[in-house]
């Protein structure tokens, strides 16, 4: 049972659970979990291998977080949800739309969580996710109103769309924005520095500006904390610290193909290996599979080179959105990567990227897909 | 006390109750005290702000509120609803 795993999927209307069998060939379905519920993310806490955070609102209702410490059997609701302070100002006032990323802390810090929410706001639960706060050292920076210009951003709302800490020190955090780009703390959230040398942002009148690009995914390395990939609204970069200008590594996609996204999977034991899956960023961005022919793109050489993978995937007429959340890799030999598409189907691939099944479809629209150990 | 209307959203939070009773002089009143027995449905009716979200709707008897502000009194009854939110 070396290779069993579990996804955890976020739909536009409620959560499933797929349960691999050993050599991830049969997959067990459960649910549908809080049908109707717009889940942007399902989260298992990985330190203690039990508690999961659901990040849910409806059409209706606004967001809340759900609670299940007993592997998705009983869930209950936070005691108090990400929220902004009570505000004087009416014009000025934030409330929580969704709370969109959900982080576990730190590994030496336990029941500590981190989520990011739109509009951009950063939250902290102390408790285990019973529980939140909001994160004054973003929430009220004095640059905010610049970093997070309101009425900017995706068509779901601007966002806080991720948060990553640094394995090897709690204190040092990234955030990701599609409003300001990505943000640096080396004070455990206190404050915030921009980081976005070299990020292109061809949106604005200066294309490379202190902040204002549109960060759509940022991936810490696991094994070398120094190295992070993001994949922006204008391109694929690396970043090796304690450089702190990001290298376009996009560049070297096949020009038909760009270097657009939503997102970047790192291979967890090799930091020079990375997937992304490219969509169509050309005309009025289509945000679809160039071409109607779906493929991730791996990189060995940490962005030198890339290499397509399309083997199993629909050879025309499959026109894929894969969201920021929807693509993952488990700690499988070898390696295991998952994605979700926006059409309800699941696909997987258990031999690093060279050929691709669909393990699942007719789900709603797929907003997360995340692989955690089996319970 | 208050009757109060509670719509198939909510439900849940209510043991599937259709209508329960409340106390207080407004609707702010009201669902606070409603979230005191059935924990945290006020926040998916109003946000951190006190503004009705925007896709509830609260009415006391057939007036639509347009804030928590509004008063409830003796007799009258609270009704909320899920308003159209798309697909």
């Amino acid at each position: 049972m070396a290779n069993s795993i579990q996804l955890l999927i976020g739909t536009r209307k409620g959560a499933w659970i797929y349960r691999s069998d050993g050599d991830r060939r049969a997959w067990a379905v459960e649910g549908p979990m809080h049908l109707g519920q717009i889940v942007s993310h399902f989260v298992l806490d990985p330190r203690d291998g039990a508690t999961m955070l659901m990040a849910v609102k409806t059409g209706h209702l606004g967001p809340t977080i759900l609670r299940s410490t007993d592997g998705g059997g009983r869930w209950s609701e936070a005691r108090r949800p990400p929220a902004f302070p009570k505000s004087s100002d009416p014009a000025t006032a934030r409330a929580v739309d969704h709370t969109f990323w959900l982080e576990p802390g730190h590994a030496g810090e336990p029941g500590v969580w981190w989520a990011g929410a739109s509009p951009p706001g950063l939250f902290v639960s102390e408790d285990g996710g019973v529980s939140w706060d909001s994160v004054a050292g973003f929430n009220e920076h004095p640059m905010y109103a610049k970093w997070c210009p309101p009425d900017s951003g995706t068509p779901d709302g601007p966002l806080l769309n991720q948060v990553a800490i640094d394995p090897r020190e709690a204190a040092h955090m990234y955030v990701a924005t599609s409003t300001g780009g990505v943000f640096e703390s080396r004070d455990r959230a206190a404050s915030w520095a921009p980081l976005n040398k070299g990020v292109e942002a061809n949106f604005l009148p200066d294309p490379y500006p202190e902040y204002g690009q549109d960060a759509h995914f940022i991936a810490i390395h696991p094994t070398n904390p120094d190295r992070l990939y993001q994949q922006n609204h204008c391109g694929i970069y690396r970043l090796d610290r304690p450089s702190d200008t990001w290298e376009r590594i996009g560049a070297a996609m096949p020009a038909e193909i760009g270097d657009i996204g939503f997102t970047v999977v790192p291979h967890p034991r090799d930091a020079d290996t990375a997937w992304v899956f490219p969509m169509d960023g050309t005309t009025v961005w289509p945000r679809t599979s160039p071409g109607g022919r779906p493929a991730a793109y791996v990189t060995r050489d940490a962005g030198r080179s890339w290499e397509r993978q399309d083997r199993g995937f629909p050879s025309e007429q499959g026109w894929f959105t894969v969201k920021r959340q929807a693509f993952c890799a488990d700690g499988g030999a070898p390696l295991g990567l998952y994605l979700g598409t926006t059409g309800g189907e699941l696909w997987m691939s258990d031999d690093e990227g060279a050929g691709w099944r669909s393990i699942g479809a007719h789900l709603p629209e797929i907003y997360s897909v995340v692989a955690a150990p089996p319970p | 006390m208050t009757a109060v209307f509670i719509p198939s959203q909510l439900q849940s939070y209510c043991g599937g109750a259709t209508r329960v009773e409340a106390a207080g002089a407004t609707i702010d009143q009201v669902l606070r005290d409603l979230d005191r027995r059935f924990p945290g449905v006020r926040f998916r009716v109003v946000d951190e702000q006190d503004r009705i979200r925007r896709h509830m709707r609260v009415f006391v008897g057939k007036e639509a509120a347009v804030d928590v502000g509004m008063a409830v009194r003796e007799g009258d009854e609270v009704l909320l609803f899920g308003a159209l939110s798309g697909g």
